[in-house]
């Protein structure tokens, strides 16, 4: 995400909230990075059955509220606790940035999707539980509700001005505002993965067969 | 300073470690699939690298392969893409595959203990969440995203932090009729869905010593079901003695070293956890799960809860949902649930003690006239090849059931095998989420005993009643 972002908020009041419903299983099939946009919630978002490829027009199913005018070009999702618990899928965060979803904000998340997160910089925010209720009545009241999220300074501004401060990782905070790649953070200590490796060669040798019929 | 088991996998895997930062932790084993690996395998190719260490990987087709008529290949043809583009990778990158057809082939969690490429002390990853799996053998283990498996392909580390721990001590036996499954259920429902987060689970006590391989990795399988990445159990005798004679398990002298340094891979008298939650296993009962988490759980003599027995406001809203979705009424009788479809298998319940507590239940039964479809789908090939052995295939048909392939298959219906909406399901699998099981279509998570008296009778029923009876 951008360190800073104003953007229009969209709720998905429901708790425990599962990377199968976000992405169902049939998409898992693809073998590219993109492409999920159009099936997050799928099965909450369309009257139909989804498939992966198919170009038709879907019946969008007008009791979802993300189908709701008013949150198209919403860029926060407000969610109940737990939400992303489940299947460890990256294709959920993916689908979610296809759809312009750069922070999540929650009183928790699961432990992988908010991980898997992170890597495509999108912001998992905690925030308490009455912070979080106090958000979902202040979207529900104000078409066109924003909040402004300063990742530096780790703020969410409401519109009336009140300032909610979240934590965050100070490492995983640097890789979002500096767009650092872990892999080439590792591969910068190559050297002591591999003086681990050969530690670890002596001490444990059976790890290192090689396996063959 | 005595030490949990955590504390001893996490320290002994440190690469490297910045102040107030993350850990870059080495990883020993990786077992990759189709379903998350084929992005990572292209970041490599565009990032012109090469797997850090090619003989740390094992690889296996499972999610998405056929059950049935497995000889006429993959019929489904964006799914072929996915499990021939496996092949290649695995193949330009010279790691070991299993494909569909190889005799080690079945689901990671199955295939990794049973060839003893799961070992105790080390660590390992796979991108699916049920690598939670494979701490029953004293090893750290957990699931990882598609960017993870990508990173653990190229530096052999992940960069992370590390977990608060937690252990949950289950004391006193299981009652007869009671299995692995109902204790798993009863404990996720304590802990609730979203309780572990944050934690590794450490599984102590008299109930889980007890406990057979099988029936520890059901638990630790589902310890991601409570939220936490990692279930771990300590290495003892039980442990030693399945990890004997394993395919790929050390052999001669590196057996004896290798027993020697297992033995640590327990928790130290006196180590603290940051939590810890007792259960008495005397007084778990055969168990369902009514509803859409798997923390939704009623014992098989209850009655379906009440929304309005729930304190909480928006747990209350998600049973009213989940009564919607499942098609049920609050308060009644658990037995009084017809189903329409059985599924036996999965990397919960898909093991060979599985297949044979469901095999000794139906033996000279038949599945209801009601039931539309019962499946056993092996955890793996080779336990299908045991089973068949043992006989159970014969069970198993003559009872009315069909005998599949291996695979996750229905577990999560990536492939054929699903339930068509508003169809109902006995399942041994881990997750009852809202179109797991196919769009529309409603799952009960129950043991295999279970499962199988389910099909049998055509509605749920406490097993224990039909146990000890004859059905020919």
């Amino acid at each position: 995400m951008d360190p800073e972002i104003t953007a229009i908020v969209a709720p998905i009041d429901r708790i425990d909230v599962d990377t199968d419903a976000i992405l169902p299983k049939q998409f898992l099939r693809s073998i590219e990075k993109t492409g999920y946009g159009t099936y997050l919630f799928d099965e909450w978002r369309y009257l139909d059955h989804g498939e992966l490829g198919e170009t038709k027009v879907r019946p969008l199913n007008p009791d979802f509220v993300l189908n709701q005018p008013r949150y198209a070009d919403a860029e926060i999702l407000l969610c109940r606790r737990n939400f992303g618990c489940g299947s460890a899928r990256e294709h959920a965060v993916w689908a979610l940035h296809e759809n312009g979803f750069q922070a999540l904000i929650a009183p928790s998340f699961g432990d992988i999707f908010a991980n898997n997160c992170y890597k495509n910089g999108v912001l998992p925010i905690n925030l308490s539980e009455e912070d979080v209720d106090r958000l979902f009545v202040a979207v529900a009241l104000h078409p066109g509700y924003k909040l402004t999220i300063d990742l530096p300074r780790q703020t969410i501004q409401t519109p009336d001005e009140k300032v909610l401060p979240f934590v965050i990782d100070t490492f995983r905070k640097r890789c979002l505002i500096e767009n650092l790649n872990e892999i080439s953070y590792a591969l910068a200590h190559s050297q002591k993965i591999r003086e681990f490796e050969s530690r670890r060669r002596a001490e444990a040798p059976w790890l290192f067969n090689s396996f063959s019929e | 300073m005595p030490r949990t088991l955590y504390d001893k996998l996490w320290d002994s895997h440190i690469v490297y470690a910045e102040d107030d930062g993350p850990t870059l932790l080495y990883i020993d084993r990786h077992l990759l699939h189709e379903v998350s690996s084929a992005q990572p395998f292209q970041g490599i190719r565009q990032a012109g690298r090469t797997p850090w260490r090619a003989d740390a990987n094992i690889a296996m087709a499972d999610h998405n392969v056929p059950t049935v008529n497995r000889k006429n290949g993959v019929t489904d043809p964006i799914s072929l893409v996915q499990i021939e583009m496996l092949t290649r990778n695995c193949e330009e990158n010279d790691i070991l595959l299993f494909d569909m057809n190889d005799r080690r082939q079945g689901i990671v969690h199955v295939v990794g203990p049973e060839l003893g490429l799961t070992l105790p002390g080390m660590t390992l990853v796979c991108g699916d969440s049920h690598t939670s799996t494979h701490g029953a053998l004293g090893a750290l283990a957990f699931g990882i995203g598609v960017s993870e498996v990508e990173a653990v392909l190229t530096t052999q580390c992940l960069l992370t932090t590390r977990l608060k721990t937690m252990l949950v001590q289950i004391d006193g036996s299981l009652q007869p009729g009671v299995t692995p499954k109902d204790l798993t259920l009863s404990v996720v429902r304590k802990l609730s869905i979203g309780g572990g987060k944050g934690y590794a689970i450490e599984f102590g006590g008299e109930a889980v010593r007890e406990l057979s391989m099988e029936g520890r990795m059901t638990l630790t399988n589902m310890t991601i079901e409570a939220g936490a990445r990692s279930g771990l159990i300590g290495v003892d005798a039980t442990t030693i003695d399945y990890i004997d004679g394993r395919l790929y398990a050390p052999k001669g002298s590196q057996w004896d070293m290798a027993v020697k340094a297992w033995k640590e891979f327990r928790t130290d008298e006196g180590a603290v956890f940051d939590a810890t939650v007792a259960l008495d296993a005397g007084t778990v009962q055969p168990m369902i799960t009514w509803g859409t988490v798997p923390d939704m759980s009623v014992n098989i003599g209850d009655r379906l809860p009440d929304p309005g027995d729930e304190p909480d406001k928006q747990r209350r809203s998600l049973f009213e949902r989940a009564y919607e979705y499942m098609g049920l009424k609050p308060n009644t009788p658990v037995t009084e649930i017809k189903l329409d479809k059985v599924f036996l298998g999965s990397c919960t319940n898909g093991r060979i003690e599985d297949l044979r507590a469901a095999a000794k239940i139906v033996k000279g039964r038949h599945i209801a006239a009601n039931i539309k479809l019962a499946m056993v789908v092996p955890g793996s090939t080779m336990v299908k090849k045991q089973a068949e052995e043992e006989g159970l295939d014969h069970v198993f048909r003559e009872a009315g059931f069909e005998w599949r392939d291996s695979g996750c298959s229905m577990c999560l219906a990536m492939n054929n095998d699903r339930l068509e909406p508003g169809e109902r399901c006995a399942s041994t699998s881990n997750r009852n989420f809202e179109g797991r099981q196919g769009q529309g279509g409603r799952t009960h998570l129950v043991s295999p005993a279970m499962a199988a008296a389910a099909a049998v009778e055509g509605h749920f029923v406490d097993v224990r009643e039909m146990e000890g009876k004859s059905g020919s």
